[in-house]
């Protein structure tokens, strides 16, 4: 189903790309005469707009491996290719565009499509992206792409409080205004939603990834996803995002509200050689009364990232070679409630901290060193699991 | 930036990575938790464990299974870490105060199944019936318990206290349902079993507790209890035999927990205490297996502190409900080893006796009565060093 839209979409950017201009590479939609905004970055990936055909290819390739060990027991040395990336953009017209982007993952073995959409400009305030959406919830999840980062994990909060790589089939609105100084941009899009997996899985709590709905069987009512970002030159990127929708389950009594509300920020400092980046986001949904304590109605978490330049040199033929050292600080509960029986708190969190030292031998490629150090609590408190791992990994674009 | 400054951050780096002593975090010594197999199993036998194991953690779902009424979703929430349970997964059974069996089964009787699936009214307990509450007990060194002869417990029986020493415990005696297999060794009584697991002691052994938890607990049938808690119909099994058998076999395998430091002499004195100021007329230090279907387990001496009988404990643990043969003033002698690990499964806190009520080891000997209360009162008259040293002591096992 996913694949007849992505086939049909295609068709239709061909067909209308053959009417189109010969207006060649596929670039996009946004304006160079302003600042960009994170919610671009899909659209600033190597590959695009550098070429002369009517379709861009591009992709990246995430591949690491690790060795740890958890209380005591070790992982043993482990290799994964998380991520196997392919974006395929084309300029179907003067005012629209079309991209795609479809994963594979090594770890479930599954080829999934993450995005795939039409984005049309009616002005530049007002564009219309149709399609399969990357909800813009927090900022991580628009602007997901291994290369991106210094650590070989994806955030604990964007994969486990936010679904992570969160798209939907939908359709809406986004659009930004600005000069080279300032510059506020929106999105807002009625997508799919949940089904009721979210309070009904294998781990016992609540967890929206468990819920996104595979589209074909979706019969509840539309989500809503917003964002609004301001961002200036100087200090950097504020977004702020909300997303409100029901889940539900076709023909089931099962029906609740699901809202997150995220807040996100990254700035660049100290000319472009520290980054701070983060974001937080707070998930509530109805459990009923009468349903178990461990899905909790109240989730939290967030991430920073504090990344520094310590070099900036050529080497082995790379002219702006960097290596980065850096931390991510990390942490996400999965139930904010009290018990009924004692007014206890109840723990069920994970909490990280992750140093890292990076080499980018240019923009596209970075092999990053981590060592991640994560405590798991369950939901009474007990002492906590201890995970500490050495993660290699390396990243490019293609 | 020099390259200096960069040799420096990947040294001082390196140097806080492998600094720490945490860097690749050690597990417990295994005397400090309860999850583990007792020793000499064959390949095959762990592997039963294993798998056993990971159907312990199972959480259920709707889809398989779950509800439509239950208590929660796995074992392990109920038994963190092998351990004890917590309020939040205090069960509640209802019943009558005589030994004339459960009045209440037509509704839904004898457990309370709390929370359901959204959509689902939870049950609620029966006008006319009394109840007690049940915090969940620690599930380790069970199959050393499931193997002592039938023999033995009837040795360490005394119904009519002959020996004057206030001391008459006596088993619970029950019919068994039919699925369960009768122990070669077993000394039935008008056609009633000995039964022994369980907080009064109503359950004949780990299979017949396993298939009631999942029944009971869950929602979850088997074919051995496959009469849906909600619907009180009898439906399609919802686990396999299989799947209940391998679970069994993990608790029968379970080690039983190791005593710490034994040498210490605060500790060995408080061994003494605990003799002679009579605790050890119920909490039995010493029992043996008889013969053991699982080779490990066959004629094995081991140290849990318990004799399995049951006990008048006084009005004040008098919940006015009752199962099988035991009275409502009745309780299990609970093993005592693993008792100072309890905390760690209890979220950092003591939840002690059978429904949590004691939150610490001396407020749980506090709360003896019936046919312990000579031995409260001498833990009363105790010095502040041999109080502490028996506390100590129990902390220990
Ligand atoms: C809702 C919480 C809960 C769940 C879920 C639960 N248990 Fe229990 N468990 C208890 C309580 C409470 C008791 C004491 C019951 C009694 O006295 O009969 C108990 C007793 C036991 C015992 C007897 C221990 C003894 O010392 O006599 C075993 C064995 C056991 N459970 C195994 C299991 C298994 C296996 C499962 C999953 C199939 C399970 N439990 C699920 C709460 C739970
Ligand atoms: C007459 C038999 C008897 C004697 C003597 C006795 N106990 Fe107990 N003990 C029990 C029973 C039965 C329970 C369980 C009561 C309940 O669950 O409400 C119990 C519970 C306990 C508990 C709580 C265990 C748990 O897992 O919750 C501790 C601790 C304890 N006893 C220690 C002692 C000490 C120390 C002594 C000596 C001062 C002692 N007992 C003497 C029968 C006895």
């Amino acid at each position: 189903m996913k694949y007849t839209l992505v086939i049909f979409l295609l068709g239709l950017c061909s067909f209308l790309n053959g009417q189109a201009s010969s207006q060649s590479s596929a670039t996009l939609l946004i304006d160079s005469s302003m600042l960009y905004l994170n919610s671009d970055a899909m659209y600033r990936r190597p590959f695009m707009g550098n070429n002369n055909l009517p379709v861009s290819i591009g992709g990246y390739m995430d591949a690491n491996t690790s060795y740890g060990a958890t209380n005591g027991s070790k992982t043993g040395i482990g290799f994964a290719m998380p991520d196997l990336t392919l974006f395929l953009s084309t300029r179907i017209n003067k005012r629209a565009s079309f991209l795609t982007e479809v994963a594979y993952a090594s770890v479930t073995g599954k080829v999934q499509l993450r995005h795939a959409a039409i984005d049309a400009r009616l002005h530049r305030l007002i564009n219309v992206r149709t399609g399969l959406i990357l909800n813009p919830i927090g900022a991580f999840n628009q602007n997901h792409d291994a290369p991106n980062y210094d650590f070989v994990d994806r955030p604990i909060a964007a994969t486990t409080i936010i679904p992570a790589i969160f798209s939907n089939v939908g359709v809406g609105l986004f659009g930004k205004t600005g000069n080279s100084n300032w510059v506020l941009g929106y999105e807002a899009y009625l997508t799919n939603g949940f089904n009721d997996k979210i309070i009904d899985n294998t781990l016992g709590r609540t967890c929206l990834q468990e819920g996104v709905s595979s589209f074909e069987n979706f019969s509840g009512k539309p989500m809503f996803t917003g964002k609004i970002a301001l961002r200036n030159r100087y200090a950097g990127e504020l977004g702020v995002s909300y997303l409100s929708g029901v889940y539900t389950e076709h023909d089931a009594p099962t029906t609740g509200k699901v809202a997150v509300l995220a807040v996100d920020y990254s700035g660049k400092f100290l000319r472009n050689r520290l980054l701070i980046k983060g974001e937080i986001a707070k998930v509530s949904v109805d459990i009923p009364t009468t349903y178990i304590q461990t899905y909790g109605n109240q989730q939290m978490g967030g991430f920073v990232d504090i990344i520094g330049t310590i070099a900036q040199t050529s080497i082995w033929g790379f002219d702006h070679a960097r290596i980065n050292i850096g931390v991510r600080l990390e942490y996400a509960d999965y139930n904010q409630s009290k018990f009924e029986e004692t007014q206890g708190i109840i723990f069920e969190h994970s909490r990280a901290v992750v140093p890292c030292i990076s080499f980018r031998p240019n923009t596209k490629s970075v092999i990053k060193f981590n060592y991640k150090y994560q405590e798991q609590v369950d939901f009474l408190g007990n002492p906590p699991l201890k995970t500490g791992s050495f993660q290699l990994g390396f990243s490019s674009y293609f | 930036m020099t390259k200096f400054s960069v040799f420096i951050a990947i040294v001082l780096t390196f140097w806080c990575f492998f600094s720490c002593k945490e860097i690749l975090p050690k597990g417990l010594d295994d005397d400090q938790i309860l999850d583990g197999t007792v020793e000499g199993l064959t390949e095959a036998e762990l592997i039963q464990f294993e798998r056993g194991d990971e159907a312990f953690r199972e959480v259920f779902v709707k889809e398989t299974g779950l509800g439509p009424s239950f208590v929660t979703a796995s074992c392990i929430s109920c038994h963190a870490g092998d351990g004890k349970g917590h309020p939040f997964t205090t069960l509640t059974r209802f019943g009558q105060p005589d030994e004339l069996g459960n009045q209440f089964m037509h509704l839904g009787g004898p457990q309370l199944q709390n929370r359901s699936l959204p959509g689902y009214e939870p049950e609620i307990i029966p006008l006319g019936a009394t109840f007690a509450k049940f915090t969940p007990p620690a599930n380790t060194g069970l199959g050393y318990l499931e193997y002592v002869s039938d023999a033995d417990i009837l040795a360490m029986a005394d119904p009519n206290d002959d020996d004057k020493d206030n001391i008459s415990g006596e088993p619970n005696y029950g019919h068994i349902p039919d699925y369960l297999t009768k122990k070669p060794d077993a000394i039935p009584k008008n056609d009633k079993y000995i039964l022994r697991f369980g907080k009064k002691a109503a359950a004949y052994n780990l299979l017949h507790q396993t298939a009631n938890a999942y029944n009971q607990d869950m929602g979850i049938t088997s074919s051995y209890e496959s009469i849906d808690a909600f619907t009180l119909k009898e439906i399609e099994p919802e686990i396999t035999v299989n799947k209940l058998n391998d679970v069994v076999f993990y608790l029968e395998t379970l080690k039983a927990p190791i005593q710490r430091n034994t040498n210490d002499p605060i500790i060995q004195n408080g061994l003494m205490v605990f003799k002679e100021i009579g605790c050890e007329k119920c909490h039995k230090q010493t029992l043996k297996t008889g013969k053991a279907p699982i080779d490990v387990l066959s004629e094995k001496e081991f140290h849990p502190y318990t004799d399995l009988l049951l006990h008048d404990m006084g009005s004040g643990l008098d919940d006015g409900y009752t199962e099988a043969s035991a009275k409502t003033y009745e309780w299990r002698t609970p093993p005592l080893w693993g008792l100072g690990l309890s905390s760690d499964s209890q979220g950092g806190a003591y939840y002690l006796m059978h429904d949590g009520r004691a939150r610490s080891i001396e407020a749980a000997i506090l709360l003896h009565g019936g046919e312990a209360l000579f031995t409260k009162t001498k833990y009363e008259s105790l010095s502040e060093s041999e109080k502490a040293a028996l506390i100590t002591f129990l902390n220990s096992l």
